[in-house]
Formats: structure tokens, C-alpha cells, sequence
């Protein structure tokens, strides 16, 4: 580094410092270097009009932006096509990378490709771009007007976010997930809990690289600009990471808050309507939800979309079968993991128990298609909003769950733990 | 005369514009007729240009859609208060230049009540007397002062505070 680092930082002020001009602290005003700027198909023409008609510029670095068609893929309704068809003409004319229909969600996709990497500065058009502090990359989502300044320049502007300190202590039990974890952090620090902040998740050798995207996702959920995990476990050598050594927290280093999450007491969690923050044991919503049939069950998602997610919902299911009144939409974060969970009899397993099985992309998870819900209709998904009228019609009921829970519940008809499943031997 | 529209606590994007509306579903001319169309259906055919929303805290948390606040920008919206903003939807807010002040008056105003807002003083008149809102927080106001952030980098080729 050129500059002196004369107080302890935390991994945020360490990866701003990097990639502006000079030492950072929490409150400090930084312009910064953009590694990676994604854009997604729900704004690529807001996006396209802000770089011509507003800004008169085109992408100072083509290589540096990626647009993926993913929230609507394929394409719903003329509008939809058409917004599409402007984003791969854009692309073909500026030279920016596009993932089209089918390949998958954006921060799966880019995550896969490369395109998010240890100390990197990752925006996208998504809130849940804090993803990408699964591999110790500031990742942030902001609206179209500041995504089209960072492709025109390379560089945003942010101010440098205090942060919180999640250490996680204790290991997991059996049919318990990053998923309970993730909903266990938001419940501890609420929906505003970590407004303007970043959360630096301290896990050891815990977790894999797709677990750390389920932790990092949900941070936007407590408000945070950035969800980083300090790295560890198979991030140090199964992806070939250049992980550098400044890229680690100090020790000294100032957080607002420290909480601990020991996860050996962890109990599977679920989210009840209408706020990310309202999390229960699911123990006791099964309790309290026994007489209330569960419509539709939802794997997928940039949240719980992965091989791991699916593995988890198929070792639930396997030789079981969707109970009769419940339909369960299984759709893969990506066209890679699509093709795992193919190659390894996942997807079999899934469609013997009768999922029904979707193009990769975001699904229903915004309400938009591919089993949006009916009016009074109960959805347990593993995805990660459950607002009001999210998936549908606004009295139709969201749940959020792991994708192990999901798949219990689907085999149950009501909200159940995988457990519950288990249990009862597989029929004959 | 403008008219209060009051909301309660953790009013999120997906209330202020549900997803399926967005531009490119529901059509860039009609989209904005969607605004709170679960949670206040009559909002958008009532909302008269300079309409003050308030809100309690942590208004605006969820999707980084920016096509929420432009719905508010086309309905002429006079500004939001609330006490506490997500931050996505705040930068939104600056960069629509929407006018958002930081304080709560949920516990002064009902809904419907008569206001005008000077946005640029951040005096709010009601009938009972006026209230001072808070100015912009200072590291905005270099910003502000051309607008927005897309004004002041359209007019000086930079950020605020980068070096020239």
C-alpha cells in the first residue's frame, strides 16, 4: 500500500482504502475504483437511458460491466421481450458482457464466472448484491441513475459504513443451515438493524462458498450497504483465490456493534409474514399453523438456489412425494448448478417426488411469473422477502424457510421440520 | 392547498411499487398508477402535485428499484419525512431529486391533514403552526446544491469531494 495505515480497520475500510485514493475510516466520504457494475433485465432501459440521453457516455471500462437477463427469464409479455431485446442490443454495441435467459441469477452468475473476487468493489442493481461479501468483495446494490454512474466512470461514490461484528461460535446440528443462520442475524439485529452499515461475519472455516452467499444475501435484509465474511474454509482453496492478506480485518479494528451467534443451539427458522425480521423457531409455527395447508413451496432463488440447497431439499424427498394439494416449484440459481444437480440425479430425485422444475432465474420470488400466488394462498419459499404482495396477490401468505424445511413442508402439506420427514420411513 | 398522506413504520419498496408494475411490465406511461396500490389503492388517483408523505422509520427499506421513487417523481410528490431511511432508496431519493427530510411526524400530523412544504427552507406549515425539518446531512450538500449526484457529475465530469 502507499498509504500508512495508522489506525486497525475493519474489512470494509481495508477494501475502500484499497480501491480509493487514500486511507478510509467509517463516516469518511470515499470515491472508488468499480470492479465489477451488474445490471440487470428489470432496469437495463432505465440503465440505457440514463448512459445516452441523461449522461452521453458509454461504459469507460465495457469489460468491467455485466448485464443478466434474470428477473423475468424468459420473457412473460411483449414489454418484457422488448426491454430484453434493448439490453442485448446494448450490449452488443458497447462491448459489456451479457448473460442471457436461462443462465442464471446475477450474483450466482457472476460468482461462477469470476466476476466478484477477494477486495473487490462489485455494484449491481440488485439489493441483494451484498452477496458477493461471500468471497471478502464489497458488494452493494444501488438504484439505475448511480449503476449508470459507475459505468460511466468506473468509480462510485459512497460513504465509508461503520460496522457490525457477527462472530459465529459452535457448530451446526443436523438439519440446520446457513439459512437458519442468516434468518437468526436478522431477527438479532431487525430490519434497520445495520442501516448504512456493514456487517463483517466472522465464521472461521465454517461454511462453503455457496452457504457465505446465503449469509451475505439476507444482510441488505437488516438495511446494511455491504455483508462481508472474513475468509475461510474451502474460500482459501477450492476457487483459486487470490486472497489478499490486506484484505483481513485488523485487530483493534472499531465496530458499532458485536454480536455472537452460537450455532450449536441454532433450531431451523422460518420468517412469517409480512417482515424479513419476524422469525420464529419453526417448531413453533408448526405448532401454530397445523390446521393451515401450505399451497405452494418455492426452492430457489439467489438466496437458496445452490447444489448445496438442492441436495438439502432432495435428501428431504428422496423416495417421497409432494403432498397432494401442495405444488413445489424447484428452480436453480444457475444453468451450472442446473446442470450439477442434473449430472449428480439431483434434479431426478426432485422430479420423482414431483417438483416442478424451472428455468434458472429469479422465478416467482418478485411476483412477476412462474407461480405467482392466488389470493389467500400460503407460500413457504427460500427466498428472502415476504412483503406484502411480493409473490402475488397481497393476501397470499409468504413464509421463509431453508430449503430443508421447504422440502419437508412439501412432503407434509403443512409447515414442517425436516425432521418430521425423516422420521417416517420412506414408503414402500 | 397540499394534503398529508400519512403511512406507519418499514414502509418498503414492494409497498411503494410492487415489482410486477415496474416500467418495463406494466408500461413506462402507466406504471406510476401502481403506487401503493396494495397498501393505499386509492393513493395514486388522489396524489395531487406537492403532497407531503410521512412515514415512520426505516422507510423505503427492500429492492433497489429505482422505478419506486420515480413513480412518486411522475405523481408530483412534494417530499417524504420520515424519521429513518433505507439506504438504497435514500440515494434514490437524492438522485431523482425527490426531496427526503429525516424527522418524524407521524406523532403531529394525521393523514389528510393541509401543509405546504418549502423544500428548500424545510419549513412545513400546517394549521396549527410550522415545524423546521432538519437540512440534508452535510456531505450531501455539495451534491445537492447542483441537485443531485447525476447534476453535479454531469456539470464537473467527478464526485463530490474527488479532486478535479
Amino acid at each position: 500500500m502507499t498509504n500508512p495505515t495508522p489506525r486497525p480497520q475493519t474489512m470494509a475500510e481495508k477494501i475502500l482504502s484499497r480501491r480509493g485514493t487514500q486511507v478510509v475510516y467509517a463516516g469518511d466520504l470515499a470515491v472508488v475504483e468499480v470492479d465489477q457494475v451488474m445490471v440487470v433485465d428489470s432496469i437495463a432501459q432505465s440503465f440505457i437511458q440514463r448512459m445516452g440521453q441523461d449522461l452521453n457516455a458509454t461504459p469507460r471500462y465495457p469489460e468491467r460491466v455485466s448485464i443478466v437477463i434474470d428477473h423475468v427469464a424468459p420473457a412473460s409479455t411483449v414489454s418484457v421481450a422488448q426491454a430484453q431485446k434493448e439490453a442485448r442490443e446494448y450490449a452488443a454495441r458497447t462491448g459489456v458482457r451479457l448473460f442471457d435467459v436461462g443462465r442464471g441469477i446475477c450474483h450466482q452468475v457472476l460468482m461462477e464466472e469470476g466476476l466478484a473476487r477477494p477486495g473487490w468493489i462489485v455494484l449491481g442493481s440488485d439489493s441483494h448484491s451484498t452477496t458477493y461479501g461471500a468471497v471478502a468483495a464489497f458488494g452493494s446494490g444501488m438504484g439505475a441513475t448511480d449503476i449508470a454512474l459507475a459505468a460511466a466512470s468506473g468509480k462510485t461514490w459512497l460513504k465509508v459504513p461503520e460496522s457490525v461484528k457477527v462472530t459465529f461460535t459452535g457448530d451446526l446440528r443436523r438439519g440446520v443451515s446457513a439459512k437458519d443462520v442468516a434468518l437468526e442475524m436478522i431477527r438479532r439485529l431487525g430490519a434497520d438493524g445495520a442501516t448504512y452499515q456493514s456487517i463483517e461475519m466472522h465464521a472461521g472455516d465454517r461454511f462453503t462458498r455457496g452457504e457465505r452467499m446465503t449469509l451475505a444475501n439476507l444482510c441488505v435484509e437488516a438495511g446494511a450497504k455491504a455483508g462481508l465474511v472474513v475468509p475461510g474454509g474451502e474460500i482459501l482453496t477450492a476457487y483459486g483465490y487470490d486472497i489478499p492478506e490486506w484484505v483481513y480485518p485488523d485487530d483493534g479494528a472499531a465496530y458499532v456493534q458485536s454480536i455472537e451467534i452460537n450455532l450449536a443451539t441454532l433450531n431451523p427458522r422460518m420468517s412469517a409474514p409480512s417482515e424479513v425480521d419476524n422469525v420464529f423457531d419453526v417448531a413453533d409455527l408448526r405448532g401454530a399453523l397445523r390446521d393451515v395447508p401450505v399451497d405452494q413451496v418455492f426452492i430457489g432463488t439467489c438466496t437458496n438456489g445452490r447444489i448445496e440447497d438442492l441436495h438439502a431439499a432432495a435428501d428431504v424427498l428422496r423416495g417421497r412425494r409432494v403432498a397432494p394439494g401442495t405444488r413445489l416449484l424447484v428452480i436453480p440459481a444457475s444453468s451450472q448448478v442446473m446442470e450439477d444437480a442434473m449430472a449428480d440425479g439431483t434434479l431426478l430425485t426432485l422430479q420423482r417426488a414431483g417438483a416442478v422444475l424451472g428455468t434458472p432465474g429469479c422465478g416467482p420470488c418478485m411476483g412477476r411469473h412462474q407461480g405467482v400466488l392466488a389470493p389467500g394462498e400460503v407460500c413457504v419459499s427460500t427466498s428472502n422477502r415476504n412483503f406484502i404482495g411480493r409473490m402475488g396477490d397481497k393476501d397470499a401468505r409468504i413464509y421463509l424457510a431453508s430449503p430443508a424445511v421447504a422440502a419437508a413442508t412439501a412432503v407434509m402439506g403443512r409447515v414442517a421440520l425436516p425432521e418430521d420427514v425423516l422420521n417416517t420411513p420412506v414408503p414402500a | 392547498m397540499p394534503r398529508i398522506w400519512k403511512f406507519g413504520d418499514s414502509v418498503n419498496t414492494d409497498d411503494i411499487l410492487p415489482g410486477k408494475f415496474a416500467p418495463f411490465m406494466a408500461g413506462e406511461d402507466v406504471f406510476q398508477t401502481f403506487a401503493f396500490h396494495y397498501i393505499r389503492p386509492e393513493f395514486a388517483a388522489s396524489v395531487q402535485p406537492g403532497d407531503v408523505l410521512i412515514g415512520g422509520r426505516n422507510w423505503g427499506l427492500g429492492s433497489s428499484r429505482e422505478y419506486a421513487p420515480q413513480a412518486l417523481k411522475t405523481l408530483q410528490v412534494g417530499g417524504i419525512v420520515a424519521p429513518s431511511f433505507a439506504r438504497i432508496h435514500y440515494r434514490n431519493l437524492l438522485n431523482l431529486g425527490i426531496p427526503a427530510f429525516e424527522f418524524d411526524l407521524t406523532g403531529l400530523l394525521e393523514d389528510g391533514a393541509q401543509v405546504s412544504l418549502d423544500v428548500q427552507t424545510g419549513v412545513l406549515t400546517h394549521a396549527a403552526g410550522t415545524v423546521q425539518l432538519p437540512p440534508p446531512p452535510e456531505f450531501l450538500r455539495e451534491a445537492l446544491a447542483e441537485g443531485s449526484i447525476l447534476a453535479f457529475f454531469k456539470k464537473h465530469g467527478r464526485f463530490p469531494g474527488e479532486p478535479a
